[in-house]
């Protein structure tokens, strides 16, 4: 059953972009996600952009769902259930963490959790300056952020994986994180391949009960929800839909 | 022959546990996962004549002891199915095509599409009791039950299994119903109609409003609604509700199941729970005297 929480914070981080803040006593994990309830509305996954303390959500308005919830203001309840599936596991080593869009939600509290800014390098890309999300989070966590912009108005001109290969040129990783959009992961994969880099994906499929039974999110043998969203690039490397194909709300494949 | 192996109604199984209906069966690739997982047969997601998206979300509430569902029916449709169950054959595990419809004509039809696409037998859901004009609401009524087995039978040569609804008070009925038409076996229980309120909010939390109700809770019911089918018909019959364990597998067999099928425990214990089941019974069936798992089929009616 969901747990009715109080919004106790709702700041924009980004252009359409907001975090809501709320107390939820239960122990969640970088990378987890919940499922998030607009009585009348909706029920959509989100992932968790604070895991410790005050709990929280980072919103971007694409559609009816989260365009309510980006209308939230302090005192205004919502639904929560979960956290679900499984996370990043911070391993020892260098790492760098790399975040394409509202994927930096998920990504922040991995990069805090790994608590030395000399271990842990960012790299942030949008498409505009006004998308790029969390850059002063990142600095107080990490001792060398970067980041792209498709157009050029911050940082290296081109995508998130130019911009990792500029990195990998430059430093060695033990392990790549990554959250974005999916050819964003498609295009890093065999890039981290080349360079013999391990790395963690972060992958959405249609959720719909997000826990493990209605098979929605399916995503070859795989349920996102349960055995997911995190994968490694292992289990990414052979999943025949990743980067090809999603599923839309009846299960029907369609083109990525 | 392994102690495991059952015959229902013609299919060979390798072991008495089978994938329950709506449960991650919508796509090829998780059926595979689940043949992966040791189970002696799949038992597809429902599916009907078109694509349905189901109901909006919410469509599931979680409690201690169990689940209150409300999908909708959503699938991709006959059509797009069979590239499904053309993945899913690799399992080599027996497929068994769950479908739904408004008429007996269409039933009739899908039952048709589902042997072609090579599934071993089809399961009629004429029981899911929050979908209009779908499940419970023809499932209760014995001359239609016997209209659509009918018409099912005709057009196909695997076995016709009925599932069946525990809610109603005609539930024996309903399945000599499928019986004396021609049905193979028997599928009970499907979901119990129930609701869950947010008091904060005090609406229903499902979109939908109702749904059904899944898992341990609903397991005294499947029980005894497997014991009466099994004292009054010939044809075998599936138990299911609330299965978790060997022990309640087991359960279910004394009733009168000649095999099981395990739904909600795929949220609430993973995956794995199809060998847990099957390591258990092979362990409780290998220090009975009977040696096997058929022999166990309805012993507790020797005491009824
Ligand atoms: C594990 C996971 C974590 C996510 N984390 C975040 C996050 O931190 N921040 C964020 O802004 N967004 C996140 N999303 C995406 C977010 O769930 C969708 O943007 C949201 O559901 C859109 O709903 P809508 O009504 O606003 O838009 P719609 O117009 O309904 O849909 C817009 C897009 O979102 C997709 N979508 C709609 N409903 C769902 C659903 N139930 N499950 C999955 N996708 C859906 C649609 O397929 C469509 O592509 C996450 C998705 C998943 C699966
Ligand atoms: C999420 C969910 C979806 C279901 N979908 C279907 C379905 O499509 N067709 C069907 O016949 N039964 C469906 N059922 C009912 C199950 O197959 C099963 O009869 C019921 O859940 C009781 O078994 P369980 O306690 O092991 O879950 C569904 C149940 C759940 C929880
Ligand atoms: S959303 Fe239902 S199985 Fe993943």
């Amino acid at each position: 059953m969901h747990e009715t929480v109080e919004i106790l914070q709702s700041e924009e981080v980004g252009k359409g972009v907001r975090t809501l803040r709320f107390e939820y006593h239960h122990k969640v994990s970088p990378g987890q996600f919940f499922m998030v309830w607009l009585p009348g509305v909706d029920e959509i996954p989100m992932s968790a952009s604070y895991c410790e303390g005050r709990k929280g959500i980072t919103v971007k308005d694409v559609g009816p769902a989260t365009r309510s919830l980006c209308n939230l203001r302090s005192g205004d309840r919502i639904g929560i259930r979960g956290p679900y599936g499984h996370g990043y596991t911070l391993h020892d080593g260098r790492i760098l963490a790399v975040g394409g869009g509202t994927g930096m939600a998920s990504l922040l509290p991995a990069v805090e959790a790994i608590g030395d800014p000399s271990r842990v390098d960012v790299a942030i890309g949008a498409r505009n300056v006004s998308e790029l999300l969390f850059i002063d989070r990142a600095k107080a966590a990490s001792k060398n952020v970067r980041t792209s912009t498709d157009d050029g108005t911050n940082g290296l001109k081109g995508t998130a994986v130019d911009l990792v290969a500029d990195m990998l040129s430059k430093e060695r990783y033990d392990l790549v994180l990554a959250c974005g959009p999916e050819k964003m992961l498609f295009y890093l994969l065999p890039l981290l391949r080349k360079h013999n880099v391990r790395c963690e994906l972060s992958l959405e499929r249609y959720m719909k009960c997000g826990a493990g039974l209605c098979g929605s999110c399916a995503l070859d043998e795989k349920r996102v929800c349960v055995d997911g969203p995190v994968f490694t690039g292992e289990q990414a490397q052979t999943m025949i839909d990743f980067g090809k194909f999603r599923r839309n709300e009846a299960g029907q494949q369609i083109k990525l | 022959m392994s102690s495991l192996q059952v015959d229902v109604a013609g299919v060979r199984l390798k072991n008495p546990t089978m994938l329950a209906s709506g449960m991650v069966g919508e796509t090829g690739g998780s059926l595979l996962s689940v043949a992966a997982a040791g189970a002696g047969a799949l038992v597809t997601k429902s599916i009907g004549m078109e694509p349905r998206n189901g109901y909006g979300n919410p469509t599931l509430v979680e409690l201690e002891d169990g689940y209150v569902n409300a999908m909708g029916l959503p699938g991709p449709g006959i059509d797009d199915f069979r590239t499904e169950m053309e993945v899913a054959k690799n399992g080599n595990v027996p497929i068994i095509g769950s479908i739904f419809a408004s008429s007996a004509k269409d039933f009739a039809l899908l039952s048709s599409k589902m042997e072609e696409y090579g599934a071993s037998a089809v399961e009629l859901n004429l029981s899911c009791p929050h979908a209009h004009g779908y499940g419970m609401e023809m499932g209760i009524d014995p001359e239609v039950v016997s209209a659509i087995v009918k018409e099912c039978k005709d057009s196909v040569s695997i076995p016709v299994f009925a599932k069946l609804t525990p809610n109603t008070h005609r539930l024996v009925e309903v399945g000599r119903a499928v019986e004396k038409a021609g049905g193979d076996a028997v599928v009970a229980i499907n979901t119990l109609k129930a609701m869950a309120i947010s008091v904060e909010f005090r609406r229903p939390v499902l979109s939908n409003r109702f749904g059904g109700l899944s898992g341990p809770a609903v397991k005294p019911v499947g029980l005894r609604c497997v014991f009466d089918l099994y004292a009054a018909l010939e044809i075998p019959v599936i138990g299911v509700g609330g299965i978790e364990t060997w022990r309640d597998a087991l359960e279910y067999i004394m009733a009168g199941a000649s095999a099981v099928q395990i739904g909600s425990a795929i949220g609430r214990r993973g995956i794995g729970v199809f060998s847990e089941i099957t390591t258990g019974l092979e362990r409780y069936v290998e220090q009975d005297r009977c040696g096997n798992i058929q022999g166990l089929v309805g012993v507790a009616h020797e005491h009824a």
